[in-house]
């Protein structure tokens, strides 16, 4: 195969009941960053599912040049193998360059199965993407290619980071962890060119049969989307106690979150857990308050732009990537900083 | 008919050991702590519970591919209950990536009967949760990610599959490969009688080499992996910021707001 003929940043536009999911606008916003580093610079969103192509539209917004659609009764629900039938088919037909999947719970299955369908090889769980040289740097005796998706990810359990390339086959594939890219601020009303495209489906052994599909709907805020959190860990010391987080939130139109200490001990629910087996968050502030900072944790949050940690142990770890550390009572400081905001927001009207 | 279950696991670097590194990038698998893979001990779990409701006609068979030392987690899945172990190592599939060691893999098992295949969700020195998918693609068969409860009937699978936002239940007909979650099943103990007969019973292990592998050499080790290392380093701390110790409760409160009020937050 020519590598050359690969060309065109494409991204997985991952929907669930036919409402596009987040981390879709989170690859474009990646895709086009990615794209004004190549000579082509065309953003391609591959969409699969059954009555989907009204969605095309929003990911113009959120910047794709092109959409390309495979509509099918077949891909109702997520099932693994039609599909990678499809994805596998749309990337062996148009031949992308590069093809990004978010990191998700559909990604994570449909990456590796299409990567080992079309013979190429997939990174997992990208928090960093960009385009450079491989190897780094020259080496004697072999050829250092140009352009290359260079790919970064952590590993054991964020204990290390590993920057990986896929000189030698196209496209170049990763998964990309959520909560890591940047959206772009949608373009009312923008258009991508649609591309209708049938693969053909026919029911082989390794389609499987749905009885039953549960969502387990949550009523509360996403913690990915807040601009404020406000984190407690185990150092909170119960679930009562999570009421001076709450008011503290309140002042600032933010939202509490929490350490996997918490979600084990009961006081929070699974979805409010930052960190590597939870979500990863960067919000414009976040509070860690009674968070030891535990590299799981850590791996979670560390991208935050301002990170403000309380805690009564000023060897906790997590003063390591804390903005402003405060070595302190938790019990006494967060009423009085919710104070004090109060009376400076009734200050400024 | 006997229904054959391998279960596929892997020895891992116990991440609260620490982590080392060869100079071209790979890792150093040899200087740090080994243990079972977290997530293949549930589906080891998983499929010793299968064979405790009909111990006869279940015959479980871990499978793992790795340095010599990785013995050692076949010891303890033969320990725990599995009934032989197969350690696939060699010098030429050193260095794989995902690609390469799912096709090494899948190459063994293409020479080995099955009914169902269990792999882990994901490992905890990798966390890349390819192998197992990338297996199944290799064999033809269909995969079912994610399992948090596996049932048997027959010929068929049923499955509690995870998504983000709930889950499915899922049937495959078997053969088929599932991908166990850590949340499946809390593993059992190794038995006295059984860490005994993992030592004893030498006829319970097999080694293949690569002569044993039904895949092309195009695909295997180092050479056969489309992914390579740029770099790799140990994890930089960022740049510590400003750690203060108040005098009073009040002073602190001051100064958070200080600092968020200067970042225009409020």
């Amino acid at each position: 195969m020519s590598l050359e003929e690969y060309k065109g940043v494409f991204i997985y536009a991952q929907q669930v009941d036919n409402k596009l999911s987040n981390i879709a606008f989170e690859l474009l916003g990646k895709a086009r960053e990615l794209a004004a580093d190549l000579d082509e610079k065309k953003v391609t969103a591959v969409l699969l599912g059954s009555g989907v192509e009204n969605l095309a539209d929003e990911l113009a917004e959120y910047g794709a040049d092109r959409v390309i659609v495979v509509d099918n009764p077949e891909l109702k629900d997520y099932r693994t193998e039609p599909y990678t039938h499809a994805l596998a088919s749309v990337i062996n037909e148009f031949k992308p360059e590069i093809m990004l999947v978010g990191a998700t719970a559909i990604g994570r299955d449909l990456g590796p199965r299409t990567s080992a369908r079309v013979k190429t090889g997939l990174t997992a769980d990208c928090t960093k993407l960009e385009i450079g040289d491989f190897p780094l740097n020259p080496i004697p005796g072999q050829e250092q290619k140009h352009k290359q998706l260079l790919m970064t990810r952590p590993a054991f359990g964020g204990n290390t980071i590993a920057t990986i390339a896929c000189p030698n086959h196209r496209p170049q594939m990763a998964t990309v962890r959520p909560g890591v890219m940047q959206k772009i601020a949608p373009i009312a009303n923008a258009k991508a060119e649609v591309v209708k495209f049938d693969p053909g489906f026919e029911r082989n052994n390794c389609y499987v049969d749905i009885l039953k599909v549960v969502k387990e709907v949550s009523s509360v805020a996403d913690i990915a989307d807040a601009k404020i959190l406000v984190s407690g860990g185990r150092g909170v010391g119960s679930k009562e106690n999570f009421k001076l987080l709450e008011d503290l939130a309140e002042v600032l139109n933010a939202t509490v979150s929490c350490s996997r200490a918490v979600v084990d001990s009961g006081w929070m629910p699974k979805e409010m857990q930052v960190g590597q087996t939870g979500k990863t968050v960067r919000p414009k502030v976040y509070f860690a308050i009674g968070i030891s900072g535990a590299i799981q944790h850590v791996a979670g949050m560390e991208e935050s732009d301002f990170i403000v940690a309380i805690n009564k142990d000023e060897n906790a770890p997590i003063f390591d990537v804390a903005d402003l550390g405060i070595v302190g009572d938790l019990n006494k400081v967060v009423p009085l900083l919710t104070e004090k905001l109060k009376a400076e927001k009734a200050k400024k009207g | 008919m006997i229904m054959k279950i391998i279960v596929c696991v892997k020895q891992v670097p116990d991440t609260a050991g620490g982590v080392k590194f060869k100079p071209d990038g790979t890792l150093d698998r040899a200087g740090m702590l080994a243990i079972m893979n977290p997530d293949d001990k549930a589906g080891l779990e998983a499929a010793l519970r299968i064979k405790d409701a009909d111990p006869e006609n279940v015959k479980v068979t871990a499978v793992t591919m790795g340095l010599p030392k990785a013995m050692a987690v076949l010891r303890e899945a033969v320990a725990m209950g599995a009934d032989e172990g197969l350690l696939i190592t060699d010098r030429v599939l050193g260095g794989a990536d995902t690609w390469a060691t799912s096709s090494t893999i899948a190459g063994a098992l293409k020479n080995m009967e099955y009914d169902l295949i269990i792999t882990g969700r994901q490992a905890i020195d990798g966390d890349t949760a390819q192998v197992g998918p990338q297996i199944a693609e290799h064999l033809g068969i269909p995969t079912i990610s994610y399992a948090k409860e596996i049932s048997v009937e027959g010929k068929s699978v049923t499955v509690k599959r995870m998504f983000d936002d709930g889950y499915m239940i899922v049937k495959a007909e078997m053969p088929c490969l599932i991908t166990a979650l850590s949340e499946l099943n809390e593993p059992r103990y190794m038995t006295p009688g059984g860490v005994f007969d993992s030592f004893d019973k030498a006829e319970k292990y097999t080694t293949w080499g690569r002569d044993k592998l039904d895949v092309d050499d195009s695909n295997i080790g180092l050479k056969g992996s489309p992914t390579q290392i740029a770099k790799a380093s140990d994890k930089v701390a960022k740049g510590k910021g400003t750690v203060v110790t108040p005098d009073s409760p009040q002073e602190a409160a001051d100064c958070i707001a200080a600092a968020l009020l200067e970042k225009n937050i409020i």
